[in-house]
């Protein structure tokens, strides 16, 4: 594949996606937007899958300690983020009544 | 490519289209907070298909790719586990960790690439490592200031932008040159240091009631430059992932940065902390109305409706449980409790609500800004908690005032308004509010955790 035409679909991605984010964030309610900060840091910590590569392929000494540092920085990113945000989800509670029978159907 | 590392291929970026598909459903179930909990699952579901896909490639060296997983982990679980109060030196943190992965990662790449790097190539990777080693030290100064490590006081010098100016123009400049002429090996490292000095100096004038507006911008920043990282190695999840959380970061900024009336090209240039401190001090004493803790009590018990507006003082005083023994013997007595949350009020986008929730006040009580702010006038008492200038009228009606534009929650307008504070020196920004010179103004003086206990133990409730 020629380098410019991966450009360009890598722009097309970039552009559609940011679309998509503006969208679907903007319905985010304000009540969750901390935990929303924590989610997204999650799953933008996905740059670990460039990190694992440099890692495995050993290409170099720098690559490979780099990569390294890279894996354990957004790995404790991915972790930490699901972790922490799991648990802000879960201390919010409505006020109206909620029987426990329909709480565990819902799941 | 063989034909079998050729399929293989396919399924990896397969998993990846899935992983992406399930990245963007997470976020579509944040909108709410009764499927918000689906969203965490989808977003671990698409993290597992797409780790899992990379260690499909072959020849990987497995060992160590598991020891720096395992060793990831033991970092992050604690960092999960921190206290409701530290989630936003948490989600400062986080964002430095992000971006020191991309920076790391662009350049190991540029090393082993350069000189055989397209103009184009370079261009991107210029822009993920600067964008990347700006929010590393951006983030971790923020997190300093957020965990008082670091004096939070905004330090402001003469010529700050000029320097920030200068500092980034030189390393566009390196960018510049190194785009042109990749096989400048040794120019790398400086680029990366100039940056990594313009984050420290973009952080420096910065005050708490900033850093809402500067949290969210950095999680813009580290998403974009994830986005560039995944330009640079062709990757299109990483493209989408990277395109989500800047989009994410730069509409909390634009949300932040309208509530504090502040323009958001202001905001994205990093002239924020301009704020100036006006000669408070030296006024005249005005007369302001006191109440004890028992008055307090009688009126509030006597009330039909009432609003809290909790703001960062509430958080520094631990206040937040005694607060919701409020919301419980007021609402035992029959008193409708809602909460007004302005959107800076705390440390980041949100924070209000999480420490609330965490106290086990319902969700369907706090009420955004704009869906409250009509309701004061029929409010017989707003009870403000640690919050200031969310809450100056000067806002409104004082034309010379630094904060005048600036939305606010109009506690003026109920019948009585009951402001719990320390003392009566100015808020962080230094602006004097002449909500507590009102007629229709009490001053609870004290700490927001001893006084809400107070006013709980009058009214019978609670276990203190």
């Amino acid at each position: 594949m020629n380098s410019s035409s991966t450009l360009i679909n890598a722009l097309f991605i970039f552009v559609l996606a940011g679309f998509i984010g503006f969208e679907v964030i903007r319905r985010v309610s304000p009540l969750l937007h901390t935990p929303l900060m924590s989610l997204t840091n999650a799953l933008d910590a996905i740059a670990v899958v460039g990190a694992i590569v440099l890692v495995g392929e050993h290409k170099s000494h720098l690559s490979t300690v780099f990569g390294f540092i890279a894996v354990v920085a957004a790995t404790s990113n991915i972790v930490g983020g699901f972790v922490i945000t799991d648990r802000m989800l879960k201390m919010f509670k409505s006020s109206r009544p909620q029987n426990p029978a329909a709480k565990s159907a819902a799941k | 490519m063989t034909p079998e590392g050729g399929s293989i291929q396919v399924v990896i970026e397969l998993l990846y289209l899935i992983a992406s598909v399930l990245f963007i459903l997470s976020l579509k179930w944040m909108s709410s907070p009764t499927t918000a909990r689906h969203g965490i699952w989808a977003g671990e579901a698409g993290m597992v298909l797409a780790i899992g896909g990379t260690l499909l490639n072959h020849g990987m060296d497995y060992r160590l790719i598991a020891t720096a997983l395992v060793l990831g982990t033991i970092i992050g679980v604690p960092l999960g586990r921190v206290a409701m109060t530290a989630v936003p030196q948490r989600t400062a943190l986080s964002h430095a960790f992000g971006a020191l992965c991309v920076t790391l990662v662009g350049s190991a790449e540029f090393y082993l690439r350069s000189p055989n790097i397209s103009r184009f190539m370079m261009a991107v990777l210029s822009l993920e490592v600067i964008l990347g080693g700006l929010t590393v030290t951006g983030s971790l100064m923020a997190a300093g200031k957020l965990q008082e490590v670091l004096p939070q006081r905004p330090l402001t010098y003469k010529g700050q932008n000029f320097v920030n100016f200068l500092l980034l123009l030189g390393a566009l400049a390196i960018a510049i040159t190194l785009v042109l002429h990749p096989e400048s090996r040794s120019l790398f490292p400086f680029m990366i240091l100039i940056a990594l000095a313009f984050g420290v100096l973009l952080i420096i004038p910065i005050g708490g009631a900033d850093m809402p507006t500067v949290i969210s911008l950095l999680n813009g920043y580290a998403g974009l430059s994830a986005a560039a990282m995944g330009f640079v190695l062709n990757s299109k999840l990483l493209i989408i992932a990277g395109a989500l959380d800047g989009s994410s970061g730069l509409i909390l900024s634009i949300i932040m940065s309208k509530a504090m009336n502040r323009s958001f090209t202001n905001v994205l240039f990093g002239a924020f902390g301009q704020v100036q401190i006006s000669a408070a001090a030296g006024e005249e004493a005005r007369p302001v109305r006191s109440a004890t803790p028992e008055e307090a009590a009688a009126i509030l018990s006597a009330a039909n409706r009432v609003i809290v507006v909790p703001g960062y003082g509430m958080a520094v005083a631990q206040a937040q449980h005694k607060v919701r023994e409020l919301y419980d013997a007021l609402t035992k007595r029959g008193v409708d409790v809602r909460f007004a949350i302005h959107p800076v009020a705390g440390r980041m986008p949100g924070h209000m609500n999480v420490l609330l929730a965490e106290a086990d006040i319902p969700y369907d009580r706090l009420i955004e800004m704009e869906e409250i702010n009509g309701d004061f006038p029929q409010t017989d008492v707003a009870l403000v908690i640690g919050a200031n200038d969310v809450t100056n009228p000067a806002a409104r009606s004082d034309a010379s005032s630094p904060i005048y534009g600036m939305p606010i929650l109009d506690v003026d307008k109920a019948h009585t308004v009951m402001v719990i504070k320390r003392s009566m020196n100015p808020g962080f920004a230094g602006i004097d509010n002449p909500l507590y010179y009102l007629d229709n103004t009490l001053m609870l003086f004290g700490d927001a955790k001893a006084f809400v206990g107070s006013i709980v133990r009058e009214l019978g409730g609670g276990h203190s």
